[in-house]
């Protein structure tokens, strides 16, 4: 490469960067600690490069608007944390049921309520699976690292394009603020995948016809004349309460992510081969947790991480089998147990050591050692 | 005479709507404004929100979107913003537009975004069965206010008026050609328009409220007649003569700055913006 160009900037910044990188023309948002400097580097950045930025009254309008612009063809994207996330859960579900690609980012803070502003947690790991009402699919994404923050803002926007649905990502105050150095990638250097529409000089009058292999081919806003809505609709996008029809149609928008999951899954297995003590962690305590297993690993004992960067779905056969030959299953987390009640499902119970911090202080390589220490290791 | 059947989606009527609703008059209101406004369907998108009212881009031939209760503002900012070509009409009933949507419409009407609102106001929640909104008249028997509805209620147009719309006008389901004539002057419009149209739901709200309405939905319908009063008559009345009166004519009409030219501009002073 000519001349790499490298960065020291803070995981926000790297965020919105990635989604630049993407081809995000549109920000839809609502200013909230410890998510704003994505808001605000996107102010600057897009009318400078002929997209649009707009600050609206509330994070319902904000998902709202980037909804909207969706349906007009642009890739749109809005970041929020914990209190605005919920605020947004309704129009998550509305982007999930009429298939409109989004990408939602949501840098975890303390709660709940107004809880902890400025100090991090991991509160909002269950909320991104299941905060909106009904059945629905949900891909959440959980950077650790400024760098990931940018590659993984541009997989996202991948995944909602393909997919045709809402993408979520999951920062936290420490991965949001933290400042590291990255390379930028070049242009053209990771994958950026647009949005695929009808042949046909983009007519199509049944937007939703869709199998599992093939996302469905809504046109954008203009000669389709197209129909959208969040009521339970038919291949034409028309409402329906045909029993057939609602029962496929909300299982497809489901299956179609379970169906194609080897285009979604992605972890890091450290040291999981011969680990018996597993780690599983996410974002930040998942740094926290190598550093650990390093430390473990010097003084002799087989330990491992296992750390989902596609939180949902869950990568559950990948951990399932690791977790099969360890003594110890692990979870560090900053909540009372949230990603602990997802590995609960998916090996012994009673093998599971939970390590939870809801205190508003980082969840620190000691807190984890010390709780360590007490096993039979 | 009118050939609707070009601007509607033919099969997929009959509407939902009762007999006598004034939905369905101010439908045929906007075809017809539209009609004169010459626009071609590839070029609109007609957004609403959950409620009776909304129900109704199901049946126009336009790119529609049928939103989340309260929401339709919102996501249309959102279009009009992305995509400034397209014509952005949102239709909302009062419950929908003035209670749960009330934030998105006073920072639509501060935007002065180029969006045209009709606000199907019949003065209640139709589609839930006939509770209380914001524009219910204090009085009303209501499935929610059974002994009669102890609050007050919007003024919609001076609402509109005061965060900031450029152009506010009020009509009825009764005066038709009016209404017309006021729709397609928002439509006209370059910013924020909003059309108020005073309606009646005779199935949830009239039939509680007899004495006042009259036994019918025709009498609803008439009791409009009887109770509009054109602003330019209103000026000479006094506030106690207009108590009970509907105030029709445009009410505002102004020139501001628009929202999406003014965001253009600043595209436009980075020459237009690197792709
Ligand atoms: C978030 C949410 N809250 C409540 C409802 C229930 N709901 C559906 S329509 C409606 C009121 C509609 O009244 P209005 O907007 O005046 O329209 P109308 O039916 O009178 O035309 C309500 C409360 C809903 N769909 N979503
Ligand atoms: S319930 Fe009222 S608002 Fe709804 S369709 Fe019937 S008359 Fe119209
Ligand atoms: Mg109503």
């Amino acid at each position: 490469m000519a001349n790499p160009k490298y960065e020291f900037i803070q995981g926000n910044l790297a965020c919105a960067k990635g989604a630049a990188y993407a081809g995000c023309k549109f920000f839809g948002g609502y200013p909230i600690t410890p998510s704003t400097e994505i808001a605000e580097f996107m102010s600057e950045y897009l009318p400078q490069h002929g997209g649009k930025f707009i600050q609206m009254e509330d994070e319902i309008a904000s998902i709202g608007s980037i909804i909207g612009a969706s349906l007009t063809g642009a890739k749109a994207m809005t970041a929020t944390s914990g209190p605005g996330f919920s605020l947004m859960q309704e129009l998550l579900g509305y982007a999930c049921i009429a298939e409109v690609p989004i990408v939602v980012v949501d840098v975890m803070r303390g709660g709940p309520s107004t809880g902890l502003p400025t100090s991090p947690a991991q509160s909002d790991i269950l909320q991104a699976k299941w905060g909106t009402h009904g059945d629905h699919p949900s891909i959440t994404i959980v950077p650790n690292s400024v760098e990931e923050m940018f590659t993984e803002t541009v997989r996202a926007f991948n995944l909602a394009e393909f997919f045709r649905t809402p993408v979520i990502i999951l920062g936290d105050e420490i991965i949001g603020h933290m400042r590291e150095k990255i390379r930028i990638p070049e242009p053209g250097e990771l994958e950026v995948i647009n949005r695929s529409l009808p042949n046909n000089d983009g007519v199509c009058k049944t937007p939703y016809a869709s199998d599992l292999n093939k996302p469905v081919c809504l046109p954008n806003f203009g000669k389709s004349r197209i129909h959208v809505t969040g009521l339970n609709h038919d291949d034409t996008g028309f409402p329906t309460m045909d029993p057939k029809i609602v029962a496929r149609e909300n299982e497809r928008i489901s299956m179609k992510i379970y169906h194609q999951r080897n285009l979604i899954d992605k972890f890091e297995a450290l040291h999981c081969d011969d680990a018996k003590v597993l780690f599983l962690a996410i974002g930040s305590a998942a740094r926290a947790a190598e550093e650990v297993v390093n430390v473990l690993r010097e003084r002799g004992v087989k330990a491992g991480l296992f750390r989902p960067i596609t939180l949902w779905p869950f990568p559950k056969d990948e951990f399932a089998k690791y977790a099969a030959n360890a003594d110890y299953i692990v979870v560090p987390e900053m909540n009372l147990g949230q990603l602990k009640t997802v590995a609960e499902r998916f090996t012994k119970r009673t093998k599971i050591i939970p390590i939870n911090l809801v205190n508003g202080e980082p969840l620190g390589p000691d807190t984890i050692i010390s709780a360590v220490n007490h096993l039979n290791i | 005479m009118f050939d609707y059947s070009q601007y509607l989606r033919n099969e997929k009527l009959p509407h939902i709507w009762c007999p006598g609703c004034g939905h369905g008059i101010v439908l045929k209101s906007l075809i017809r404004a539209v009609a004169k406004a010459g626009w071609n369907k590839d070029e609109i998108v007609l957004v609403s929100g959950i409620g009776c009212a909304s129900r109704l881009p199901g049946y126009v031939d336009f790119n529609t979107l049928h939103t989340a209760h309260g929401r339709a503002l919102a996501f249309a900012t959102g279009i009009k913003l992305a995509k400034p070509e397209m014509h952005v009409i949102v239709v909302s009933g009062d419950g929908d537009s003035l209670a749960i949507g009330g934030n998105h419409f006073i920072h639509a009407c501060r935007r002065n975004i180029d969006i045209t609102l009709i606000c199907f106001n019949n003065g209640i929640y139709g589609m839930t069965g006939g509770q209380y909104s914001p524009t219910t008249a204090s009085g009303d028997k209501t499935a929610t206010s059974p002994f009669g509805n102890v609050e007050p209620h919007f003024n919609v147009a001076e609402l509109a008026k005061g965060a900031g719309a450029t152009f506010v006008a009020r009509g009825t389901s009764y005066g038709v050609p009016q209404l017309d004539n006021y729709i397609y002057q928002g439509l006209m419009h370059k910013g924020f328009s909003v059309i108020e149209a005073a309606e009646a739901c005779f199935t949830t709200h009239g039939r509680k409220n007899r004495k006042k309405y009259g036994p019918s939905n025709l009498d609803m319908l008439k009791w409009q007649r009887d109770h509009a009063v054109s602003v330019e008559k209103a000026a000479g009345m006094s506030e106690e003569e207009l108590q009970d009166k509907i105030i029709t004519g445009v009410l505002h009409n102004v020139e501001k700055p628009e929202f999406t030219e003014q965001y253009q501009k600043l595209i436009d002073s980075f020459g237009g913006g690197a792709k």
